[in-house]
């Protein structure tokens, strides 16, 4: 028998409808795998043991009475911005490393309703603002593929932690790239959904016009399973559309005859080495071997996202991060002299560097004075950006192009210099400004890295992306390699 | 662009973050940097474009009746505050 973690959720689901092998059993290997490997990568923040097994075996009863659906008894781990009922929810910082959530968010309640059982929350950037995992409180995590490389982030605990098979998958986060650059970084698929379609209650906010749920597995068809759980209306959160969630497996297979692929001309642009782009371009002639059309097309807009990000994002960061005042909840800071040294003081002290940065780059472009030459321009950038795209979606059905301009780089290799990192997401950051649904899939290695695959689609095309890329994973085998050390 | 010290302590004070001083410094360099980044900005046309709040066409932020959905659940949250004293915040004397 194949090793229960080498497994997709596709295959586990029928090794426990088929009684191989009960949901606390899983549970107990993948708890077993945490406590030996997780030291050496530090991808989990909070393990929830006990919890797991009691959700297990609440699991195994209900299978044992022939309920439960396809995801009944699966373990998982969230990401720790996702607030989760009794259980320390700290978003990677100081500032919440006391902060144990009265409540589950959306995503938890509705994963719980469908009989997944939580492992634990793993590791990301503090509050989500970091492309390498290295700006967290609870220090980096490394990449399964090579220890001294980063894994990418914000979502990192929970690339690291499924890439290296200690969980069989894992929810993240994506505000410009948090979740397709790790998901590119270590080999796995993953999906950031169209702005609105899975809700942000309980999601710690980073950057809310921006911010969306997604999740990291080993296949496509793993994803469709966790997205229809996942997403759908909810009342609780202003911006959740309340649109019907199509059935995601259902239209896995369908054939790519025809399929128009559009060829993102500034995504092969200077930043990108021949020799990156080499598995991507061979992705691409296998899609048109199954018989996709290629075509070329052009984002004029798309090489002002980054920028137009870095002031968005920031602005919505300092306005959300100001409920952070040291009263309520969170970190509060030792002998306040009065009301103002006590935000001052609790602030200053509960964030990370990083974090203080964008606080203050968001102030200042939000400041009496500079509005509207830096956050009104954005807002119309972001617009000129959107239209690029949905003139493209007049031509073909999807965009293809590499996820990230480089596989993982060294530890430490890029933490001084903030303008080199914040590149990092230039391929990605445009489908969050306009909120389109995105995914990234494994499509090679160089030297030894993992190298994704990046497909954008239109506005609730999340149907038409796992598609895509499940018949790319029927016809590849990219998606099933494991790092030899967990094998 | 460029942002002297005395230019990020007080963006420090308007985001109520304490900072100090070798702080200010390390900040002033970054933050001009970004700033710098950000000005490419200024080479687009913007003429007549409307500015984008939401990444949907035509989504306008939803209302809700005003009632009641929840019970009183406030020693629950409180539970995570620094300073609690009969169901209040405490914090530092604001009124002389």
């Amino acid at each position: 028998m194949t090793e229960l973690h080498t497994q997709t959720l596709i295959e586990l689901s029928a090794g426990l409808k088929a009684k191989r092998f009960s949901s606390v059993e899983l549970t107990q290997h993948f708890l077993q795998r945490i406590e030996r490997f997780n030291s050496e990568l530090n991808a989990f923040i909070t393990v929830t043991p006990d919890m797991a097994l009691t959700q297990a075996k609440a699991a195994d009863a209900q299978l044992a009475a022939g309920q439960g659906g396809a995801l009944t008894g699966l373990p998982l781990a969230h990401k720790d911005i996702f607030c989760t009922d009794g259980v320390l929810t700290t978003c990677g910082s100081k500032m919440l490393a006391n902060f144990v959530s009265p409540y589950d968010a959306t995503v938890v309640e509705r994963m719980k309703r469908d009989g997944i059982v939580m492992l634990g929350k793993t590791n990301m950037d503090e509050f989500a603002m970091g492309s390498s995992n290295e700006t967290s409180y609870y220090g980096a995590v490394k990449n399964p593929w090579n220890l001294a490389k980063v894994p990418g982030g914000s979502s990192g605990g929970s690339a690291a932690a499924v890439a290296a098979r200690i969980a069989p998958a894992a929810t993240g986060t994506d505000t410009g790239g948090s979740i397709r650059q790790p998901a590119a970084l270590t080999s796995l698929t993953g999906i950031k959904p169209t702005y609105g379609r899975v809700s942000r209650y309980g999601m710690i906010a980073f950057a809310s016009s921006l911010d969306q749920g997604g999740v990291m597995c080993l296949s496509a068809a793993d994803a469709a399973l966790l997205l229809q759980s996942m997403s759908g209306f909810d009342e609780r959160d202003s911006t959740s559309i309340d649109t019907p969630v199509p059935d995601y497996s259902a239209a896995l297979n369908q054939s790519l005859k025809g399929l128009k692929i559009g060829i993102v001309k500034e995504f092969f642009d200077k930043g990108l080495s021949e020799e990156n782009a080499q598995p991507v371009r061979n992705a691409l002639a296998l899609y048109e071997q199954l018989g996709a059309q290629l075509v070329e097309v052009s984002l004029p807009n798309l090489p002002l996202s980054v920028p137009t990000y870095y002031v968005v994002a920031p602005a919505e960061c300092s306005s959300n991060l100001s409920r952070f005042d040291g009263v309520r909840f969170g970190y509060r800071c030792d002998n306040p002299r009065d009301l103002q040294d006590l935000y001052k003081r609790s602030r200053g002290e509960g964030f990370g560097p990083e974090v203080k940065r964008r606080i203050m780059t968001g102030t200042y472009v939000l400041s009496a004075g500079y509005y509207d030459a830096y956050y009104l321009r954005a807002q119309k950038i972001r617009r000129l950006i959107t239209d690029d795209f949905a003139r493209a979606f007049e031509k073909v059905d999807v965009l293809m192009g590499p996820t990230s301009p480089t596989p993982a780089f060294d530890i430490g290799a890029k933490v001084d210099d903030p303008i080199t990192m914040y590149l990092n997401d230039i391929y990605t950051i445009g489908a969050n400004l306009a909120g389109l649904p995105a995914m990234s899939i494994p499509c090679g290695f160089l030297s030894g890295l993992p190298v994704g695959l990046q497909i954008i689609g239109g506005h609730f095309a999340e149907a038409k992306l796992l598609n895509v890329a499940h018949i790319y994973q029927q016809a590849t085998d990219w998606h099933k390699r494991v790092p030899k050390k967990y094998e | 662009m460029s942002l002297t010290r005395n230019d990020v302590e007080a963006i420090a004070h308007l985001a109520r973050l304490a900072i100090t001083e070798a702080e200010a410094q390390v900040y002033s360099e970054s933050l001009s940097k970004i700033l710098s980044f950000v000005e490419q900005l200024s080479t687009a046309d913007v003429t007549n474009v409307v500015p984008m709040a939401h990444p949907l066409a035509g989504q306008v932020q939803r209302l809700r009746a005003d009632v009641v959905t929840t019970s009183d659940e406030h020693e629950k949250f409180q539970r995570n505050a620094g300073k609690v004293e009969a169901g209040l915040y405490l914090v530092p004397k604001v009124i002389e």
